[in-house]
């Protein structure tokens, strides 16, 4: 815990994108916490007057559906995060559970298996299967998403957990531990965890990034259950209620400002992280150009 | 040579089975998810539908239909037999009727929108490609001057933003506030296809601002990645050794730096021509250029869910012959491959 806090200190004094990263999710969480305090229900409509410019009354202005849009996305940014958070922990269960036996049993039979099968999910086209998915069943939540998203969401950072543990098996340690009689099970967790943690830590926040991003854009291609306010719901809504068009810019500025403050920061923590632990791993997901 | 032969056999089989569990494992995914689903039967929703519209069309065709849907669908018997009735008609190439412009076959609709996307995306591709690696490449040997801090930034700032919010803001700012561009399609509305100087001009600048945005989000990404590369390359020993023989920096940078950069940077452009369907689905639907992505969005509009499971598997078999394709090639581009397996 506490080489933990150490690194957190360094890196918040000498590296400037963790620096940005900090305050701003910092910033964002407070907004996020502000939710709770909300004098409107988020599903609520038409209780203020639609469609105004932003005032002292309603801070962001208030959308076509008469709702306070302040209010409404400190509720969106939870939503959104509470969703990432899901998808993330879930593929980190099964990126960890398969890299770690593949690392283990490296270059057998097994590892050669769970790297086909690594690989084949890789190149699946996900996006168009996800709306395939989602026109069938109208009626998902965004639960029910976060562990769909989350079973196509392991396959890059388990390869780079194999590769940590192949690295680490080699170490003559994890002979020494072997001879005098450590399980796998001991070796693994105890041994091997502290030097997989800060890469299930930077995939987490690369892993974010991934479902944030595709939560946005079925989202805005009405694929999501609408009713929920999320950063991409909140954007289907302006888009769709041409907010454009009728001059109501603070409807689609306000959620884009949160939406590229959101991502900007998780993606700097998410290098600032990564250069951390390791400065030559500064290519991860080299070719991964399109989301 | 006995043993490289039987490297190049054993590393084709693999990247051809890997191409072959990819359309094995998509295909299958994209048969169970309605049978899956709860109460999402694929026949008995698209009878409902056709009995919802069923004003519309003649009787005949709709029991023509009724016939195409449960031929493709195969609904009698077991799972099993089911599935491969499914294999059977996608092996055969038929995807199936549209359901909201019955009866074109979903390949017909998918062969006419597919010359506007590949012709986007490959030649945005191709373009944010090559600059973005030669400028990439630049900045990654000679790591100083102002301008690599200055793109290294704006990169790093379009970066993460998704797609989605970038194309939108391009088409806010060049379409809607300074009245530039068109604000969708993919030419003039009147004029007819053909190779006339009007029709070409009309096709470049309807296609400008969305080759633009995938340019901008593309370019960023290639300079990172190669300058990653080559900062990485140019600090290894073999580089310091190679300055200190006293060999010039352009025979460094050919042979040493760039020879080992390209594998990576080609693979890239491989594999992002092969994601066509996920990057260009986006930038379509938000500049409304009538390819592949527009045709999947109008058919979710319409709910003509044929029409997406089509596209779908479509694009499946496309990105595994795709990375296949890039698999074969990778071995006559990147020297190290024969020596770490062979």
């Amino acid at each position: 815990m506490n080489s933990f806090i150490n690194a957190f200190k360094k890196m918040f004094k000498n590296d400037m994108r963790f620096r940005f990263a900090i305050i701003t999710l910092a910033f964002l969480l407070a907004f996020v916490v502000l939710s709770f305090f909300s004098p409107y229900d988020p599903r609520s409509s038409y209780y203020a007057p639609i469609s105004r410019p932003p005032s002292l009354k309603h801070f962001f202005g208030t959308n076509g559906r008469g709702q306070d849009l302040f209010w409404l996305l400190t509720f969106a940014l939870k939503n959104s995060l509470i969703f990432g958070l899901e998808v993330a922990l879930l593929s980190r269960v099964l990126a960890i559970v398969i890299g770690v036996i593949a690392g283990y049993k490296g270059g057998g039979l097994v590892d050669n298996a769970l790297m086909l099968f690594c690989d084949t999910f890789v190149v699946l086209p996900i996006f168009p299967i996800l709306v395939f998915l989602r026109l069938i069943a109208r009626s998902m939540s965004f639960s029910t998403l976060a562990i769909v998203l989350a079973l196509f969401g392991w396959p890059w950072d388990a390869r780079l957990i194999r590769s940590q543990v192949l690295s680490l098996r080699e170490q003559k340690y994890t002979v020494t531990a072997v001879f005098s009689g450590r399980g796998i099970f001991g070796l693994i967790f105890s041994e091997y965890f502290p030097h997989i943690l800060p890469i299930v830590l930077a995939t987490t926040i690369n892993n974010m990034l991934w479902s944030l991003g595709l939560e946005i854009t079925l989202s805005i291609l009405g694929l999501s259950p609408l009713d929920i306010p999320t950063m991409g719901t909140v954007t289907y809504w302006a888009i769709q209620q041409q907010a454009m068009v009728t001059g109501a810019w603070w409807w689609i500025l306000f959620p884009i400002i949160f939406i590229v403050l959101l991502f900007t920061s998780l993606y700097l923590l998410f290098t600032s992280i990564t250069s951390f632990i390791n400065p030559r791993l500064r290519t991860v997901n080299a070719g991964e150009v399109s989301r | 040579m006995k043993d490289f032969l039987r490297f190049i056999v054993r590393y084709f089989i693999t990247r051809l089975l890997i191409s072959l569990l990819v359309i094995f494992i998509g295909v299958s995914i994209i048969f169970l998810i309605p049978r899956l689903v709860p109460g999402a039967n694929p026949a008995e929703m698209a009878i409902r539908r056709l009995q919802m519209s069923g004003a519309y069309l003649p009787a005949d065709s709709i029991e023509k239909m009724k016939q195409a849907l449960l031929k493709l669908y195969g609904l009698e018997g077991s799972l099993l037999k089911q599935y491969t009735t499914f294999w059977k008609e996608l092996l055969k190439g038929n995807l199936g009727p549209s359901f909201a412009s019955f009866p074109t076959p979903v390949m017909t609709l998918i062969a006419r929108s597919l010359p506007w996307t590949v012709g986007l995306l490959a030649l945005t591709a191709l373009i944010s490609w090559v600059f973005g690696t030669v400028l990439g490449g630049i900045a990654g040997y000679r790591n100083k001057g102002l301008w690599v801090r200055v793109l290294e930034i704006i990169s790093n700032a379009v970066r993460p933003i998704p797609y989605y919010i970038l194309a939108l803001l391009l088409l806010i700012l060049f379409a809607y506030v300074l009245h530039w561009f068109p604000t969708g399609g993919a030419y003039q509305i009147g004029l007819t296809p053909t190779l006339s100087w009007t029709f070409v001009k009309s096709v470049v600048k309807y296609g400008f601002l969305p080759a633009l945005s995938l340019i901008i989000i593309g370019i960023g990404a290639w300079f990172l990645n190669m300058r990653n590369l080559v900062s990485n390359i140019t600090s290894e020993y073999f580089v310091t050794f190679a300055h200190q023989m006293g060999l010039r920096d352009s025979i460094i940078l050919r042979s040493y730096v760039i020879r080992l950069a390209m594998p990576a940077q080609l693979t890239g452009l491989a594999l992002q021509l092969g994601f066509i369907f996920n990057g260009t689905i986006i930038t379509e639907i938000v500049f409304n250029y009538p390819g592949l992505g527009t045709l999947i969005y109008t058919a979710i509009m319409q709910s003509d869910y044929n029409l997406v499971m089509g596209t779908t598997l479509f694009s499946i078999v496309a990105v595994a012959f795709a990375t296949l394709f890039v698999d074969l090639l990778l071995p006559f581009i990147d020297p190290r491959i024969q020596y770490v397996s062979g």
